[in-house]
């Protein structure tokens, strides 16, 4: 391998851990049992205008006969505005908004202009004549706004959140070490894209054109010499090691906050007799239980359903 | 104030972890706004400091001090060995996404610390909501996942942890309001709750008004009352002959009406304490035609189910003898009463539990009784109720399941106009009475301080601010409808405890009381006004 691949190798790598972590991650919430119902309203996909107030469908006294009205929309409305502005964070702590929504934002419009270089890339390499003229032009306007913004506004943000970590009592008391240090990371990581597209790299064209190698398999050096080479290509690496790292953390709460809410806050799907969900409840009661209390005595043998019907001395 | 500055000094074995004096606390409003005059807060007794594991000022499940320090190290494997079954699904399949979710994902950021009516009012790190749900956090990656203590914070497991944390899990009283502001979806009400859990399912700790006088008893007798079934059938012989004379209006609650519509679950607290309530119920159902009936089996004429708060197999155990007893009668629906835990338990937590013919519909009396008002089959006079009405929400009802709009429907058609008032907040957002999850029919010890000044400080905060427009005082009456019995219990007391019958003229109540007090055909003066 030569040395010219090394950085792609790594990015290939941190892309990849990330995929991992994150479907390691789907995958371990989506294959959780069933549980009790815990759902909390407001319940934002409840019908008849009941999402607005909080209301659900146990206020009817005929509740199983009616058809229940579900609205993708009602949860459309809720979760676009709360991802892209953090709109819990700002209602409920608007002066940790201040610094977590530049930052979770920053973040998103790093995505994005990644995103767009990826696809630009793959575009430019199945279709290079589509990729020329007035696209082109567009690309190459809005990939460096985009970037420069985003890293911009996540390093404020993490200078923000850093700030209020280490001088808040009641923020500081609950962190651990990590929770400092993947605020650190951000901000070096961060940090040393934006000066480098801000010393060498300006209108992001060798960054876009690693990335473009990158999802062509073209491992080749980016052209220049000194750092106007190596730079964005150090840049892209890190950038691409710190994707790798947030499924790792607690961080990974953008793969959670779907289940949160999906299975838990709004699941209210109701058990109707003879409905599909009997059949599973059916296998979780009768699993065997190991709790060791006394009035239970799980001796592993024993199921919930022994448990819960069995009689109690009078 | 005394308050933990670390977690490390959690277990650190001192006299108490935290303490607030009156001069924490935050002046309440007109006529309660002198903190000097508040009642002071009486010190545990020496006798239970010596015998109890004691966490701050005040005791809710008395842990005895272990024997010695066998004893203690026999303590903490059996708790982690419940952590270690908390995360099994067969276990645990019952909240282990919840709970997991809330242990690794909680940003820490304290967003949730403002809607909790603990810490609102008292201000103390030991009971912000957080801080119970990190120690469980610290103790589940360092001893069970092995994580380094760098990423996820250090905490030293010993005995003291363990009964602290238990202690602490009876100072939240599970409404999610917390929850409901998280961000990420983190719910630390949760994290209470299971702690309970393994307190009770794998260490034998539980709160003995919870256990042993309320899911035992229920289960042996047929109601935490102690109610047999034969004096629960008496009882309501006497509460219809009293209801009768007083709307004039015959009434007889039928027993084990075979094929009858409606089941109907009391909180069997009602009958002892509220008899108005299920006489109130019974001239409604009657009045309006309802075919219903009431089960004498034991264990279905109590609606509670307080394994709801602390142990999933007390909790299965309750709400299949509710389903068991409808199943028998053939009833088309169970409606469950003034009772929010009970509507909660039977209705939402219950639902993915009761399969094939047990799987019996369960109905708010919120609904039925907007059904009968809307009917037109009962004549009402709002005139009838013209004082001063505020709505307390009951968390389980109304955060928990959303029922929010029936109560406030029917107030609309018994109340004359202008006479309502709503809470700031209220609906999906009120607050607690501070009696939830248990803690109202808990009150060894100097408990109930602890919950009239700390966790039932705020509600009492916002029925003043509810009334601030009327006279404070003895002659100008005002109610409190508060449609569930655990809260009616927390109420009263609290009411009781700051004087504000006799000093505001602060009255509670239940949502049929209003109605009944309204109907046309029955004599006026159905609440009589008189504080019991």
């Amino acid at each position: 391998m030569s040395m010219a691949a090394v950085p792609y190798v790594v990015a290939y790598a941190g892309i990849a851990g990330f995929v991992i972590a994150v479907v390691a991650r789907l995958v371990m919430w989506a294959r959780m049992p069933m549980h009790l119902r815990w759902e909390l309203y407001p319940v934002a996909h409840e019908g008849k205008g009941r999402a607005q107030y909080g209301g659900s469908y146990l206020e009817d006294s005929d509740w199983w006969k009616r058809k229940r009205e579900v609205s993708l929309w009602g949860e459309v409305k809720f979760l676009v505005p709360e991802i892209a502005f953090l709109v819990a964070l700002k209602e409920h702590n608007p002066k940790l908004w201040l610094r977590s929504f530049p930052f979770h934002f920053g973040l998103y419009l790093v995505g994005t202009c990644t995103v767009i270089m990826m696809g630009g890339g793959v575009l430019a390499a199945l279709a290079p004549g589509e990729i020329s003229g007035p696209l082109q032009a567009a690309l190459c306007k809005v990939v460096p706004v985009l970037g420069g913004l985003g890293l911009g506004l996540g390093i404020l943000g993490a200078i923000g959140l850093l700030q209020r970590r280490m001088s808040t009592p009641e923020l500081r008391l609950y962190s651990a070490p990590a929770d400092y240090l993947n605020l650190v990371l951000f901000l070096v990581v961060f940090g040393f894209a934006f000066l480098t597209f801000s010393w060498v790299d300006r209108d992001f064209s060798a960054v876009s054109l690693f990335v473009r190698n990158l999802v062509t398999f073209k491992l080749g050096e980016l052209p220049g010499s000194g750092p106007v080479a190596v730079l964005p290509a150090v840049s892209a690496v890190l950038l691409a090691g710190l994707t790798a790292y947030i499924p790792l953390t607690h961080m990974s709460h953008f793969v959670g906050k779907y289940f949160a809410y999906h299975s838990i806050r709004w699941n209210d799907e109701p058990n109707l007799a003879g409905g599909k969900q009997e059949k599973t409840i059916q296998r979780l009661l009768s699993q065997p239980v190991t709790w060791a209390a006394p009035h239970i005595a799980g001796d592993g043998r024993r199921t919930w359903v022994d448990i819960a019907t069995e009689e109690v001395e009078r | 104030m005394k308050e933990p500055k670390s977690f490390r000094q959690f277990g650190v074995r001192t006299a108490s972890l935290a303490h607030f004096g009156n001069e924490d606390l935050k002046p309440l409003p007109p006529p309660f706004d002198k903190l000097e005059k508040e009642p002071d807060f009486p010190a545990l007794s020496e006798a239970a400091k010596a015998k109890y594991e004691v966490l701050d000022d005040t005791i809710a499940v008395s842990i005895p001090k272990p024997a010695n320090a066998q004893e203690e190290e026999r303590l903490v494997k059996a708790f982690l060995s419940g952590l270690e079954k908390l995360l099994n699904p067969a276990d645990n399949w019952t909240f282990l996404q919840p709970l997991l979710m809330t242990l690794e994902h909680c940003a820490k950021c304290q967003t949730c610390s403002e809607s909790c009516q603990v810490y609102e009012e008292t201000r103390n790190e030991l009971y912000r909501p957080t801080y119970r749900s990190e120690i469980l956090r610290r103790i589940y990656f360092k001893y069970v996942k092995k994580a380094p203590t760098f990423v996820h914070g250090d905490i030293d497991l010993n005995w003291t942890v363990v009964s602290r944390l238990i202690e602490l899990a009876y100072r939240c009283s599970l409404c999610r309001r917390c929850a409901q502001t998280c961000p990420i979806g983190a719910d630390n009400a949760v994290v209470a709750r299971e702690i309970r859990k393994i307190a009770s399912q794998e260490m034998g700790i539980t709160a003995k008004e919870l256990h042993q006088d309320g899911s035992v008893l229920q289960l042996k007798v047929g109601s935490s009352t102690g109610m047999t079934p034969m004096i629960v059938k008496d009882n309501l012989e006497f509460i219809d002959e009293d209801t009768a004379e007083r709307t004039g209006i015959e009434i007889h609650t039928p027993w084990d009406k075979e094929g009858a519509d409606i089941l109907l679950i009391h909180n069997a607290g009602e009958i002892m304490a509220w008899p108005e309530n299920p006489g109130a119920f019974a001239t409604l159902f009657e009045a309006a035609g309802l075919s219903w009936t009431m089960s004498s089996e034991v264990v279905a004429y109590d609606g509670i189910n307080y394994g709801v708060w602390y142990d999933d197999a007390m909790f299965a155990k309750v709400a299949i003898r509710h389903a068991q007893a409808a199943k028998k009668l053939g009833v088309q629906r169970i409606v469950i009463g003034e009772c929010g835990h009970a509507h909660k338990a039977l209705t939402v937590i219950a639902d993915k539990v009761l399969t094939g013919d047990l799987n019996i519909p369960r109905v708010s009396a919120m609904a039925v009784l907007l059904d009968i008002v809307n009917s037109g089959t009962i004549a009402f006079d709002p005139s009838r109720n013209d004082f001063p009405v505020t709505l307390h929400d009951p968390c389980n009802m109304v955060r928990l399941m959303g029922i929010v709009a029936p109560q406030r429907r029917i107030l609309e058609k018994i109340l004359p106009p202008g006479r309502f008032r709503e809470m700031t907040p209220h609906g999906v957002n009120n607050y607690c009475c501070g009696g939830g999850s248990g803690l109202a029919i808990m009150s060894g010890h100097n408990f109930a301080h602890w919950r009239h000044r700390a966790s039932g400080r705020r509600k009492f905060r916002q029925i003043l601010e509810a009334f601030q427009d009327e006279p404070m005082d003895r002659e100008h009456l005002k109610y409190v409808c508060a449609p569930c019995s655990n809260c009616k219990g927390q109420l009263r007391d609290i009411i009781a405890y700051y004087d504000a019958w006799e000093k505001a003229g602060i009255f509670y109540g239940g949502l049929v009381e209003l109605m009944v007090n309204a109907m046309v055909d029955a004599k006026p003066g159905f609440i009589d006004w008189e504080w019991r």
